[in-house]
């Protein structure tokens, strides 16, 4: 990737680059999406109180907060594994796919370790979700190290067949939930569940215990990236690979390795839908989450700690473009655009400046003084 | 290098000898016993001017002689290597494995070859139409993973301004707006050097982002901005008539034919003109190009648009030339499929329309096959052209060779 991925674009100063681009582009983004809704015939009146009700559903309560941390979980999970794989060189599109075999491979596990003990249950039940991404992501990681196939073209195919794997999955006894007729698995037993957390406060919260394992693997993918040999590895064949090579680093492994990495948190991410919050697997349950991830990705700067940030705030505008929806009949899909214009402020820091010259021309002295 | 080289490629021959070998034995244990029988298939109307007589294969004996053919190139890629004859063995192969199947599903009973390849035409024009934008932004080495969103761009186009203004209009439209998000394009990575996978996934999400909201927000309520009138089949004088090619190549809509003529045009810009050599100099070594006075950023920009454009046509035919209406998210990933098309074509133009005719063939085929009722669930048959994208992806791409430059940003000195 180029340096617009990997947070050091010019020199410029830490600040900028993570705390004022980002704010640019959220501000920037939410005015376009008003012209948006302007250009549909929506009243500014509506708009106004469809960016008061994204506020509102998004950190103006308790459950806002929960359906706003909800919902960033799976999309910082996933986000973690393709910040992974674009550090090491290698454009993953694939975390929708390994989102849905992963879930699955959760459900299924969870359903037959089901009358064991919570403390075995769940844990094997996260265990066959990351393996089962892993799997899956490690087939693009082989096809790419032995064949040359580009990861771009055999992700993108391998989320195709995912759904269609899922659908078809769906319908056999083993998994399909009895006496149905309709692409349904059986739920999820309650020892293999993800418990919720807030239930005490309001039985209706649904954030549940899957904060922790993110938090977990933020730091765990921080410490792989930056203090393991692997992650010294993965980054070193991201910035060049020649280099890399000549430097005695398998190639063909990183890749492999790095790509198996990344499906493990995505097919995680897969898990802690199933697990934490459905209860089962759909058809479709993957809900484009491993899509989203990808912008979750770019917009942290593929460093874990903002994956983090961008998964909340990813995550925010979801819970909040709900209940947008509900108060002010705006659809949700005004979030995708909203999503998509903030990447490409953040990825452009040219066009940035180009529309804000006055916030840099500011740092760029405060760059010089010190 | 050489040595590493040389390494990769037999590995490759010796997978791609695997994979025959296996798809051998899978049709020797699977489709070999159960056909029995002659598979007869159709190849005209009785209505047809010049009919001709259907073709009639006798089952078991065409399935086993395939099988082992299979095996046979299967085993001697594994041994004897030979990188020169990998791809040619893969792509007879896999002719062979289809036709083997085909004859299995069809044993004992009837089916019109004829209507599945004019099948074929139709689902291969959005992936031919996609890999020729892919194409032509490639060889300026600008990557367009933004197909994808324009292909959508042109089918909402085509819906809302065919429905107002008619069809002619909303072609001209759909491909005026293709051209738009091709500009983009050029614009974010060339002026804004934005990475350029970056800048396609951003038009794809926002071109499904903006037309799923129109669609939700303003569709629902006004159908009638969603119902464009469709452009029928123009029928060639006496060439329709054919036996078997005219309905296939001279009964079609201009989507079709537009294709073909796109792709023949492409051919000869790129290979045949001035305009077409600076570009290709831009997309191998724009320092030597820049050097000789071809104005880089320009071309990109100019040949960027034009494959916008392209992508938008096709887009169009996603409403204006089959179902006249637009759903959220309708490319369902041609347009990725397309630049599987692109490297599959080896960035000709040519090329990229031949991969997208075998791509509307495998989605064509799993439409028909359903048709027959095989015990092979719908699920497996709706994967195949994608798993069929994957092997070609990964048993060819060693061998082609992208635009030199491609990917990587230009800044001029």
């Amino acid at each position: 990737m180029t340096d617009a991925t990997q947070g050091r674009v010019f020199g410029r100063t830490q600040l900028e680059d993570m705390v004022i681009v980002p704010l640019f582009a959220l501000v920037a983004a939410l005015v376009l999406g008003a012209l948006v809704m302007a250009a549909t015939g929506v009243s500014p009146a509506t708009i106004a109180q469809s960016y008061v009700a994204l506020l509102k559903g998004s950190v103006g309560s308790l459950n806002a907060i929960s359906e706003t941390l909800t919902a960033a979980l799976p999309l910082v999970l996933a986000g973690l594994g393709l910040a992974l794989g674009f550090r090491s060189g290698l454009f993953n599109i694939g975390a929708e796919g390994q989102i849905v075999v992963g879930g699955l491979a959760a459900v299924v596990a969870g359903v037959a370790l089901g009358d064991m003990s919570a403390f075995i249950a769940l844990p094997g039940a996260l265990l066959a979700g990351a393996a089962a991404g892993a799997f899956y992501a490690g087939i693009a990681g082989w096809l790419r190290a032995a064949t040359g196939a580009h990861e771009v073209i055999t992700t993108i195919m391998l989320n195709l067949i995912s759904f269609r794997l899922l659908d078809y999955l769906l319908r056999t006894p083993f998994i399909q939930k009895e006496g149905r007729a309709d692409p349904i698995s059986k739920s999820v037993p309650d020892a293999a569940e993800l418990p919720k957390l807030l239930t005490f406060l309001d039985a209706n919260l649904r954030l549940h215990a899957g904060l922790f394992l993110t938090l977990a693997m933020v730091a765990f993918a921080y410490w792989l990236l930056f203090r393991s040999k692997l992650g010294f590895e993965f980054r070193a064949s991201g910035e060049n690979a020649v280099a890399a090579r000549f430097a005695g680093m398998s190639a063909g492994w990183t890749i492999v390795l790095a790509m198996a990495v990344a499906g493990a948190l995505a097919g995680l991410a897969g898990a802690n839908q199933t697990l934490g919050i459905l209860g089962r697997a759909t058809p479709g349950f993957s809900a484009g989450i491993g899509f989203d991830a990808i912008a979750v990705a770019l917009l942290g700067r593929s460093h874990p700690v903002g994956v983090f940030f961008a998964g909340v705030l990813f995550g925010a505008l979801e819970a909040g473009g709900r209940q947008m929806q509900v108060d002010a009949g705006v659809s949700i899909d005004l979030i995708g655009i909203i999503q998509s214009l903030i990447i490409v402020f953040i990825a452009a820091p040219l066009l940035v400046k180009a529309i804000f010259p006055w916030g840099f021309r500011k740092a760029g002295k405060r760059e010089n003084k010190s | 290098m050489t040595v590493l080289l040389d390494k990769a490629r037999q590995r490759q021959t010796r997978i791609t000898g695997g994979i025959l070998i296996a798809l051998g034995a899978l049709i020797a244990v699977f489709l070999a016993p159960d056909s029995s029988g002659v598979a007869t298939f159709r190849l005209s109307r009785p209505t047809d001017v010049w009919p001709v007589p259907n073709l009639v294969v006798p089952g078991g004996a065409f399935v086993y002689v395939a099988s082992a053919l299979l095996a046979f190139f299967g085993v001697r890629l594994f041994l004897r290597g030979g990188a020169r004859w990998s791809a040619r063995f893969l792509g007879i192969g896999l002719i062979i494995a289809v036709a083997a199947f085909l004859v299995w599903a069809t044993a004992g009973k009837s089916f019109s070859l004829t209507g599945m390849l004019q099948a074929s035409l139709v689902r291969a024009v959005p992936i031919a139409l996609g890999g020729l934008a892919g194409v032509l932004s490639e060889r300026v080495a600008v990557v367009n993973i933004g197909i994808e969103g324009m292909l959508l761009a042109g089918a909402f186009t085509g819906a809302l301004v065919g429905s107002l203004a008619g069809g002619l209009a909303g072609l001209a439209a759909a491909v005026a707006v293709g051209g738009v998000f091709g500009f983009v394009l050029a614009a974010l990575v060339v002026t804004y050097r934005m990475d350029q996978i970056i800048a396609g996934v951003f038009i794809n999400l926002f071109v499904l982002g903006l037309t799923s909201y129109i669609s939700s927000q303003v569709f629902q309520e006004y159908r009638a901005l969603n119902n464009a009138p469709v452009f029928r089949a123009v029928e060639i004088p006496v060439l329709s008539d054919l036996p078997v090619l005219g309905p296939v190549f001279f009964s079609q809509n201009i989507f079709v034919y537009g294709a073909f003529i796109l792709a023949g045009l492409a051919t000869y810009y790129l290979f045949h003109t001035r305009h077409g050599l600076r570009a290709r100099a831009v997309g191998e070594h724009p320092r030597a190009a820049d050097t000789l006075g071809i104005d880089v950023y320009r071309t990109r920009y100019v040949n960027v648009t034009i494959a916008g454009m392209v992508a938008g046509f096709g887009g169009a035919w996603f409403t204006l030339g089959s179902v006249g209406r637009f759903d959220e998210g309708m490319t369902g990933g041609r347009g990725f499929i397309g630049l599987a098309a692109m490297i599959f074509g080896r960035w000709h133009p040519v090329g990229a329309l031949m991969a997208a005719l075998i791509f509307g063939f495998a989605d064509s085929l799993q439409q028909k096959l359903a048709l027959l009722g095989t015990p092979i669930p719908s699920e497996f048959l709706a994967m195949a052209p994608y798993i069929a994208t994957i092997v070609v992806v990964a048993g060819v791409v060693g061998r082609a060779r992208a635009p030199a430059a491609d990917g990587k940003p230009y800044v001029k000195e």
